[in-house]
């Protein structure tokens, strides 16, 4: 159904029309769910049946279906609506998720959810990770929710803002979102522009410390000349306008409720385990770190919906026995991001209960490459902007390095379905990934090219110029596909007389912001580094900035190591690409801004991308709707999830 | 006996500021940082990170930091979780019920089992009961808990399907068919726990009660004439139990502070989940309340094993 691929009941109801026998499509059908014809054969037979388009298309995917494989997002069919000009179109991405026709309000009874995580606050703007943001997601609502094919799709809003219904002003530094009427909130005051207005007030007041705060520096003020409508002014022209108010960062709060607890008071509002929201369900028992239970919210302002009468997220546990619960012994509905190795959920799926959910992500596993010398102390740090790296500044010696990476071999190995060989760093969405990279795997080059750079083996088998002997530190975090990635390239990069020291970190010491810990990613005090990070929005500018090079933005002492540049690389032509993208409205030329911006950092080896990942997780056969998608919460749509027969 | 008490009692005031002192260092020293998971995020720059670090007193000295954590703890207040914005009270309260549920249980049963299996183990020493009972014994203690946990689930939720993985809290399911739900989805935590402590039990019982069935005062009591049921009971075993006392007495703190690894596989919400969660997130205050707690819990405990001594054994008198 993500896909755009038809329920069960809609293929029946286009053949009855048609005139085609039911009983011979319910068998062609059957067959090819069942997995007992190919493709092709179902292709012959259909034709054979006189069918039409759609209906061959829906029985195909029925073939394809239960090998859940992730078939490429339907990129084609329309151009992702990020800037004021393209019809930011809301209708196609509706249409796409069809609400089945009968079906009461809670009808469905229980659904069991199975967060390996568990949520621990359910206030999402003081969220301390995506399992709070997805536990929350259920309750509360923004404005409007990003779909997988990058599409705005409206939830609280009315309709999209564009540069046509004049939501979005030409000049992008305002936008007019108008609101649904007659919502309420589960406590059935009203919801109003004021919702919105206080939303942005509580976030941004430092007091409160919301972690979404990032978002929305960029607002100027925001007015509410009437009850359903909101007026948002940027303080520069914002052609990522979409960052505030929609998906995980962007969900409305109610003023009635946290009013008083703006600020330091923030963390004592009962709201934050107990929130009022607007959504589907509303909270019926929450323990934090163990469960969430929900209840339909009855003022939820679509009649029919949701299916399920009460939610269960549970949380604790293993990603591999998550996994073992959903597909094989099916105690759960749903399990959430299955990290499992391949061999192993293979194994699972093959109880035949549940099935292994695929959707391509939007972040890339990579390798860092240090500019600086991080053996050299300088005014008490290392890897100092301006001491550049004895060997590593050489741009030879950096495609040396990502020839020496066998990427299909890692992706295929150790990820599996989890991710694919990429030489991108920027994957997603479709319209800015670039087709004019690419990678391959040559000792013989790299060697060639090191020979070059005057880098020699000595006696020893390791390369060496002038004495300094090119010995490294490849650093990550503890995580075992992480810890066989470095094995791969550790042997690749010893085959070419490049000494390789593996260290590996613990995730929490590794990703924290503690200025005094040498081991964080951000200090880099290595010679290379791995990790995986991708853009949070449809409008990646906030990730590009990972390699903008002005002093300020360079992860170093001065700033307590809070730049975004961990590379220290910079490239004139790259800062004005950014500038220019920050501001740029022209959807053809923000493209190529994109594109160029990828290609810099890919063709300089500032970064070797290794792996595009996807986001795996599990479903009971019979759940459907659910529409996940690679820009929001897994929860998004599940107004809308249902149980088939 | 109470110059006794209040003596130990006094002791044990610097042996708990000690303690605290100690692991608020060592998690103070500790690198790592709540908010980990959001260093990959553009969403959330790095600056927003560090503001929250700083809001969370992570910044202050170390000595700075213990004080304010332990004048607050000294009224009563455990602060707040950094995670949960909730008072870390509050998150006890919710977790202790369950822990003393399944873990209590599981301790008892390996109670009821380990004590008279042990006994006769001893009293037929060398028969087949007792080979079987030291052979089980050796295996139960062998498999750590991790290996029968996973071995269960296999067992009894993959293969035969009888019984849940996971553990819930909120089965609402009314009358007999509630309870039946509730006690069947603890039976493979308990089952876990249990052989792993009746097995341990189990071999001490036996290795005390061997000692002293082999005393002197046992042969006169059998010379007396009692019947071996007196001799067993009355002669031996009250003094064979003063070890496993020990034992048993000093186990009970574990009870409050839950099972880390068997909670975590069966994702029974108790107070080892809440610790290894709280642990894995940096979330001090959590962490500070538990092994406080448990501290105290120890230091009580052994306490009471001492006074049991002078119940169990008149020789022992505290002056």
């Amino acid at each position: 159904m993500r896909r755009g691929i038809p329920d069960g009941g809609d293929e029946l109801g286009a053949t009855r029309e048609e005139g085609v026998p039911v009983d011979e499509l319910k068998q062609l059908e059957a067959a090819a769910r069942a997995g007992q014809l190919s493709r092709r054969e179902v292709l012959k037979r259909a034709a054979a049946l006189g069918l039409s388009a759609p209906v061959i298309a829906s029985l195909l995917a029925a073939c394809a279906r239960p090998q859940a494989t992730p078939t490429t997002a339907p990129a084609a069919q329309t151009p992702a609506p990020t800037t004021p000009a393209p019809a930011a179109s809301p209708t196609p991405a509706a249409a796409a998720s069809p609400t089945p026709a009968a079906g009461k309000r809670g009808e469905g009874g229980l659904v069991k959810l199975l967060w390996w995580q568990a949520p621990t606050i359910l206030n999402p703007h003081l969220a301390q990770g995506t399992k709070d943001f997805d536990a929350s997601r259920i309750v509360m609502e923004p404005l409007a929710d990003v779909n997988d094919a990058g599409e705005l799709v409206p939830i609280l809003a009315e309709e999209i803002p564009s540069v046509e219904n004049g939501g979005v002003a030409k000049d992008a530094k305002s936008v007019t979102w108008k609101l649904k009427r007659n919502v309420k909130w589960s406590d059935g005051t009203p919801f109003t522009s004021k919702d919105v207005k206080f939303t942005y007030e509580y976030v941004i007041n430092e007091a409160t410390t919301a972690t979404t705060m990032g978002n929305y520096q960029v607002i100027e003020s925001i007015e509410t000349p009437d009850d359903y409508t909101v007026v948002i002014k940027f303080k520069n022209p914002n052609p990522a306008w979409m960052n505030v108010f929609v998906g995980p960062y962007g969900m409305i709060l109610p003023e009635h409720v946290l009013r008083d607890y703006v600020g330091e008071k923030a963390r004592n509002a009962p709201f934050n385990l107990n929130p009022i929201g607007t959504g589907p369900y509303k909270v019926k028992e929450f323990r934090p770190g163990d469960v969430v239970v929900y209840e339909i919210n009855e003022n939820y302002r679509e009649p029919d919906k949701p299916y399920f009468a009460q939610v269960e997220m549970k949380g604790g546990g293993d990603a591999t026995t998550a996994a073992r619960a959903v597909l094989q012994t099916g105690e759960v509905d749903y399990a959430w991001n299955l990290q499992v190795e391949a061999t192993v959920l293979d194994q699972l799926e093959k109880a035949g209960v549940g099935v292994v959910e695929v959707i391509e992500g939007v972040s890339v596993e990579r390798i860092l490459i240090n500019m600086t010398d991080p053996r050299k102390e300088v005014d008490g740090e290392r890897s100092k902007l301006g001491v550049p790296h004895p060997w590593q500044s050489d741009l030879r010696v950096r495609q040396a390095y990502a020839l020496a990476c066998q990427r299909d071999v890692i992706a295929n190995t150790l990820y599996g379905r989890g991710g694919k060989a990429t030489s991108n760093i920027l994957v997603a969405p479709e319209r800015f990934v670039s087709k004019n990279t690419s990678w391959k795997f040559d000792l013989n080059e790299a060697a060639k090219l090191l020979d070059e750079a005057g880098w020699t083996k000595g006696p020893d088998g390791v390369r060496q110029k002038d004495g300094v002997r090119m010995e490294i530190v490849y650093q990550t975090t503890i995580n075992p596909v992480r810890q066989k990635t470095q094995e791969i390239i550790k042997n690749a990069f010893e085959q070419l007389g490049i000494k390789v020291e593996l260290k590996s970190i613990e995730a929490s010491v590794f990703f924290s912001s503690d200025p005094g810990n040498p081991d964080t990613a951000a200090h880099f005090y290595a010679d290379i580094e791995m990790f995986t990070n991708g853009p949070s929005s449809v409008y990646p500018i906030d990730y590009m900035i990972s390699w903008y090079g002005k002093e300020d933005n360079i992860a170093q002492k001065a700033n307590n190591w809070s730049g975004n540049n961990y590379e220290r690389w910079q490239n004139e032509e790259y800062d004005k690409l950014f500038e220019q993208a920050q501001i740029e409205l022209d959807p053809k030329k923000q493209e190529e801004l994109f594109i160029k911006m990828n290609d810099l950092v890919v063709n300089n080896v500032v970064v070797i991308p290794l792996v595009h990942r996807n986001s795996v997780s599990g479903r009971k056969k019979d759940l459907t709707g659910l529409e996940l998608s690679r820009w929001t919460d897994e929860t998004w749509n599940i107004a809308n999830w249902r149980r088939s027969s | 006996m109470t110059q006794y008490l209040i003596r130990r009692i006094l002791i044990s005031i610097p042996t708990l500021i000690a303690i605290s002192i100690v692991i608020f260092t060592i998690l103070a020293l500790a690198p790592g940082d709540p908010l980990a998971e959001f260093a990959m995020n553009p969403a959330v720059p790095p600056e927003v990170r560090q503001r929250i670090r700083k809001s969370m007193g992570l910044d202050d000295p170390i000595p700075v930091r213990y004080v304010k954590w332990a004048s607050s703890m000294l009224r009563g207040d455990f602060g707040y979780s950094f995670r949960s914005k909730s008072p870390v009270i509050d998150l006890i309260r919710q977790r202790l019920p369950t822990t003393l549920y399944v873990i209590g249980t599981a301790y008892l049963v390996s109670v009821l089992i380990a004590i008279p299996v042990g006994v006769l183990s001893a009293i037929r020493q060398y028969s087949i009961f007792d080979n079987v009972a030291t052979t089980l014994a050796f295996i139960g203690f062998s498999l750590p808990t991790f290996v029968t946990g996973i071995l269960f689930i296999l067992l009894f939720s993959v293969k035969l399907g009888w019984l849940p993985m996971i553990y819930r809290t909120t089965i609402e399911t009314e009358g007999l068919a509630g309870l039946w739900e509730k006690i069947k989805q603890a039976l493979m935590p308990i089952m876990v726990l249990g052989l792993f402590e009746t097995a341990a039990l189990t071999r001490y019982t036996r290795a005390a009660m061997l000692e002293t069935i082999h005393q002197d005062y046992v042969r006169t009591a059998r010379a007396k004439g009692l019947s071996e049921r007196t001799v067993i009971i009355r002669h031996a075993m009250r003094n064979a139990l003063i070890p496993v006392v020990t034992i048993v007495a000093l186990s009970i703190p574990g009870i409050f502070t839950g099972a880390v690894i068997t909670e975590q596989i069966f994702r029974v919400p108790g107070m080892g989940s809440l610790l290894i969660s709280a642990i894995r997130d940096n979330d001090t205050p959590v962490i500070m309340a538990i092994t406080i707690i448990f501290s105290a819990l120890v230091v009580l405990f052994n306490l009471i094993a001492d006074i049991l001594y002078g119940v169990l054994d008149p020789r022992i008198k505290y002056e």
